[in-house]
């Protein structure tokens, strides 16, 4: 067994466990850890079909952006769990069968020779960036992709802020605008009184 | 060296793992998010072991294009969540049953 093929086998175990334990954990915050765990070793794989650049991108996107977001919100929400685990066990021969035929096909699929028979390509050499040839052909040939990506994510970003913004209603807050505008005549008053000099000679002699 | 259908089961089985889910966790909402962001892992280990095996480097620009909209789908996907728990105190998929005619 080659050092490639250890390290292939390695990690897609790792990634194929970590995968049944976010199907199958109690906790989601559990089910969260393992899918951090799962993403990282496929960025391995990643790594080991020579790209670098998608690799680090889902250390980075996911790990970073993406579960942590993902755990925010389970730890922000107060869920309870009982109800949400019952029909586990009802639903679980249903869930296996259709996974083990899904799996079966596919393997079957697979195991067939157009796929077994793809030469396997050299390694590139050393010097061959990754993350250029993927620049390159990213802001060619893909440039407006791209963009429509970059239009996508705008949307998202509105669409989340959108979605979670709330205006509670008779909270003490202030308003910028409100505060400049206001002129002298609204916070101060001049009223003509006498002078209050007995009760303080009162005082004065009490004590 | 690995053949390209080690890489292609692995990814099946990735698959296949998650669709299972689906029907185990069918009443929590954020376990089911997570089920499909493990598919569109699978997806992607596809498109990677493809654009290795036949050299092509575009198999690479659809798996950055597949982050991007997974990175939104999660965002959009989580905010509807937590709309929805605040409204409602459960993401239970089975209770929200609103729209129901």
């Amino acid at each position: 067994m080659t050092f490639e093929q250890f390290i292939f086998y390695l990690f897609s175990a790792v990634t194929l466990f970590s995968a049944v334990g976010v199907v199958t954990a109690r906790n989601p915050v559990y089910a969260a850890l393992l899918l951090i765990l799962a993403f990282f070793s496929s960025a391995a794989t990643w790594v080991l079909l020579e790209a670098e650049f998608l690799g680090v991108v889902l250390v980075l996107v996911y790990v970073g952006a993406v579960m942590v977001l993902f755990l925010f919100v389970i730890m922000m929400l107060d869920i309870k769990l009982d109800p949400l685990r019952e029909g586990f066990i009802r639903y679980l021969p249903v869930g296996l069968v259709v996974a083990i035929a899904v799996a079966a096909e596919m393997i079957l699929v697979m195991k067939s020779k157009s796929f077994s028979d793809v030469p396997i390509p050299e390694a590139a050499p050393l010097s061959s960036s990754n993350t250029e040839a993927l620049g390159e052909i990213l802001y060619t040939e893909y440039v407006y992709p791209f963009e429509i990506a970059a239009v996508i994510l705008v949307v998202a970003i509105i669409a989340a802020i959108a979605l979670t913004l709330r205006r509670r209603k008779g909270v003490k807050k202030q308003d910028p605008g409100k505060q400049v505008r206001t002129q002298r005549a609204d916070r101060v008053k001049l009223i003509k009184m006498k002078a209050e000099v007995k009760t303080k000679m009162k005082a004065e002699k009490g004590r | 060296m690995i053949p390209l259908s080690h890489f292609l089961i692995v990814s099946a089985l990735l698959f296949s793992i998650s669709v299972a889910g689906i029907f185990l966790n069918r009443k929590n909402m954020i376990i089911l998010l997570m089920c499909i962001e493990l598919m569109l892992l699978a997806v992607n280990l596809n498109f990677i072991a493809f654009s290795h095996y036949l050299g092509d480097m575009a198999g690479q620009v659809f798996v950055f294009f597949i982050l991007t909209v997974a990175a939104a789908e999660a965002a959009i996907g989580l905010a509807i969540l937590v709309t929805v728990f605040r409204n409602r105190h459960t993401i239970n998929v089975q209770e929200l049953d609103e729209m129901k005619g």
